[in-house]
């Protein structure tokens, strides 16, 4: 049999079994999540590299601790409250992943968008967060622990602004009236999103707040301390 | 998303015009070809950047235009362009681009929205990139590794502008790869077609995966630092920064570490250098296995090899700072880690020999380009042991040692591999054949001309000649051989640099002119060769996706009248045919 004669059988072969079903919503639905969890990698390097950045710098002579006693982040309520509006978004996107799961349209959309207000809310709350620190005379250059306050907050709020623009494409395609199924992977999309930006909230709130001797410890831990 | 159903509406119902087509394309084919050709002409001024300073290291004031600032600004550009904007470019955005969805089997990228943005960010940093020449100061002369404190302070040439530019576009260059490589990583995990499991994989899609994931968890560390750096040039803030005086002035900065930065850049550079050489090891093993008609020897050893190199190469950084001074333990760590890495890579170069070894080898242009690389790599490889070593790096740290040794590691053979891959893939990606006799002279004067500019370096080294320096000529330790050494090296490098012009006009006019190739020239058993047109059209297989039945490699396969059996088909034909042909012995 000559190659020809092979390729023609395989083409058969190709036909026959079909590739139909292989283009299926489900598939897509699969691969989009792939895609978000790989960039979720690599948003989550980029910020471990922070922190180990984090900790090497604070062990330096001239670091002045945010958190410290008669500093500004040593009772930081207003971050917890942002917190909070972070949790809720997130609590509601969780619902309305639900909902859409179980084809309950209205309600999936009622609660996806209440996330997005409570988002919009939490970025807010950083702002006026940085307001306040910017009123108290902690500038982004001065010292650099207000630096990385700001950049990884800021950092941070990029991160969900970027979500939010893929909320606010969501939001489009239910006003269009997009099918149930296809919202559901929109919503399913950004509430793994938004849940991994809660954790990665949680853990910088835990590294931006905590006292100078978990820094210290911490350091020690990875052999960092000088 | 259905990605793949959306392009094949697309290409049935919508005639696309010009402008979709070749210019906003979303077509993975036309992504890579835009990628390779910015990436060649990005190369080229790199290139002209490297003749202009072996002119000045050859023949010293020779160019009148030529000062200290010109020449470290040069060094720089042509580091960070090489490395970078074309190899890392080349290899991911153009081959892998092009390759993994033809080899897996698939329509096209999965996010061909974000594989079309991720060009259009990659020309926008080339852009920023070029546009500092232009700047007032020019481009930064820091040196490649753009070391603070003297990246961003006064005196060193491009601190004004030059760096800020070179930062963005690094900062956008790191967007554009990150884009690239969600789709490259997502196509290979989750659109291969019918039976192509990832051990059917060819291992050219391996080294690109695994250099795919090294870039996506490596790159973030150059764009921590250079946002940290961005802040300590334009807002003063001190994250590297460390108390100084430039100028005679107290700077604002205060405290910062400039060790801080070293960690972080090499936390990048050294997956870099795996970013650009994991392709490169994937393609040579397709190229040799068949060009020499023999399955890769030990094709899952390989698969393991590329996955240890990658996981290594994240634990081996450090020994780009020995000199920078640093715990004996931690050097003790480093040079370990590093010489374990050695063990994977040597199990390669075994392979490619064994793989040759009793093969019916082809001197084809791309096989000689391959089988280059294997020596060029050997030797770059060998003088990395002995860097990797503390008490050996420390002395020849600042020497043309280790000049030679990356450009042998991660110059040459990578480049080596780049010509051989064009030159194989070209009747694929062209439908024309590219002119076997330029190919053949071109190859010569590449391989044996690099050989004659940096296999002197080595000596040069070893006699203590030292690196970065703008003008050697009047220090007593440096002797006259040295300098006549120079200056043959120089004429070697215009000579290599000046052959490049066969391979670029051998490269335009076989597109348009060359002889026109059948669908498999080379008579491969991979996917890519197997498409239903050529040049594969939008879609790449028709109605049906391909079924693989087997892997890449099934060359002379005994009882089988072509010496090769397509990964299209089934165990049963095969089976069948050997009975044929038993019958008719």
């Amino acid at each position: 049999m000559s190659t020809t004669e092979l390729l023609r059988a395989a083409e058969f072969d190709a036909v026959n079994r079909g590739a139909g079903e292989w283009q299926s919503s489900e598939d897509a639905a699969r691969r989009a999540r792939t895609g978000l969890r790989v960039l979720m990698a690599v948003i989550s390097s980029l910020f471990f590299l922070f922190f180990v950045a984090f900790l090497i710098r604070s062990q330096l002579s001239d670091w002045e601790h945010l958190s410290g006693p008669w500093k500004p982040l040593e009772n930081p309520w207003q971050l917890w409250i942002n917190t909070g509006l972070l949790v809720l978004a997130s609590g509601s996107l969780q619902l309305a992943r639900v909902a859409a799961r179980h084809q309950r349209l209205q309600r999936a959309i009622e609660f996806f968008l209440l996330a997005g207000i409570f988002s919009t809310a939490f970025l807010a709350g950083q702002v006026w967060v940085w307001q306040q620190l910017v009123g108290l005379g902690y500038y982004l250059a001065s010292n650099p622990a207000n630096s990385f306050f700001y950049l990884l907050t800021g950092l941070h709020g990029i991160h969900l602004l970027a979500g939010l623009i893929a909320w606010i494409r969501t939001v489009f395609k239910a006003w269009r009236g997009a099918p149930v199924e296809q919202l559901a992977v929109s919503i399913d999309l950004c509430a793994m999103y938004w849940h991994y930006l809660l954790a990665l909230w949680l853990l910088l709130l835990g590294l931006l707040t905590s006292s100078p001797e978990t820094y210290q410890f911490l350091a020690r831990l990875c052999g960092l301390d000088v | 998303m259905a990605y793949a159903e959306d392009a094949e509406q697309e290409e049935l119902h919508h005639p696309q015009s010009y402008w979709t087509k070749y210019i906003w394309s979303q077509d993975h084919k036309v992504i890579a070809i835009q990628y390779s050709l910015t990436a060649i002409f990005a190369g080229l001024i790199a290139l002209v950047l490297s003749g202009l300073m072996r002119m000045q290291i050859g023949f010293p004031g020779s160019l009148e235009f030529m000062d200290a600032n010109m020449y470290y600004q040069a060094m720089t550009m042509h580091g960070m362009i090489m490395v970078i904007y074309l190899l890392t470019a080349l290899f991911l955005g153009g081959f892998g681009n092009y390759l993994i969805p033809l080899m897996v089997g698939a329509r096209d990228m999965v996010f061909p929205f974000v594989n079309m943005l991720s060009y259009w960010f990659y020309l926008l940093s080339v852009i920023i990139l070029v546009a500092s020449f232009f700047v007032p100061g020019g481009p930064t002369g820091a040196g490649w590794t753009l070391y603070p404190p003297q990246a961003i302070t006064a005196g060193t040439p491009g601190s004004e502008w030059g760096i800020i530019l070179m930062l963005v576009s690094l900062i956008v260059f790191i967007i554009a790869a990150t884009m690239g490589g969600l789709n490259y990583v997502t196509t290979v995990l989750q659109a291969r077609t019918y039976g192509m499991s990832l051990f059917r994989m060819p291992l050219t899609v391996w080294g690109i995966f695994m250099a795919t994931v090294l870039a996506l968890l490596a790159f973030p560390a150059l764009f921590v630092s250079g946002i940290m750096m961005l802040l300590d040039r334009t807002i003063g803030t001190s994250f590297f920064m460390p108390e100084m005086i430039s100028m005679g002035q107290q700077t604002d900065h205060d405290g910062g570490s400039p060790i801080l930065f070293q960690h972080l850049f090499w936390f990048f550079g050294h997956p870099e250098v795996y970013i650009v050489a994991l392709p490169a090891f994937g393609m040579v093993s397709d190229l040799i296995s068949v060009h020499s008609r023999k399955k890769v020897f030990g094709y899952k050893m390989m698969v393991w090899a590329i996955i240890a190199i990658g996981v290594l190469s994240f634990i081996v950084w450090a020994h780009h700072m020995y000199v920078s001074g640093m715990n004996p333990y931690f050097g003790f760590f480093f040079a370990t880690t590093t010489l374990i890495i050695a063990v994977p890579t040597a199990i390669k170069v075994y392979n490619w020999v064994l793989t040759l070894w009793q093969g019916d080898i082809h001197l084809t242009v791309p096989l000689l380009f391959a089988v280059a690389f294997i020596f060029t790599f050997l030797a770059g490889g060998m003088t990395g042991l002995f860097l990797g070593n503390v008490i050996v790096d420390v002395p020849l740290s600042d020497t043309y040692f280790v000049v030679a040794h990356f450009h042998m590691v991660m110059g040459v053979a990578p480049i080596l591999v780049v010509f051989g891959a064009i030159y194989h893939w070209f009747p694929k990606i062209t439908g024309r054949m590219m002119n076997d006799t330029i190919g053949k002279i071109h190859f010569w004067f590449t391989f044996l001309g690099t050989y004659a500019i940096y296999f002197p370096m080595h000596y040069l080294g070893i006699l203590g000649m030292p690196r970065r320096y703008y003008d050697s000529s009047d220090y007593e330790f440096i002797p006259q051989s040295a300098h006549d050494l120079n200056a043959f090296i120089t004429i070697a490098a215009l000579v290599v640099a000046t052959s490049q012009i066969l391979f670029l006009y051998n490269m335009f006019h076989s597109t348009f002119w060359g002889r026109k190739a059948d669908a498999n020239p080379w008579r491969a058993a991979s996917l890519e060769w197997l498409t239903p047109d050529t040049p594969p059209a939008h879609g790449n297989w028709g109605e049906k996706l391909p079924v693989v039945h087997r892997w890449p490699y099934d060359y002379s396969v005994p009882g089988v009248k072509e010496d090769f059996v397509a990964q299209t088909v089934s165990e049963d034909v095969v089976t069948a045919e050997q009975n044929a042909n038993a019958v008719k012995v």
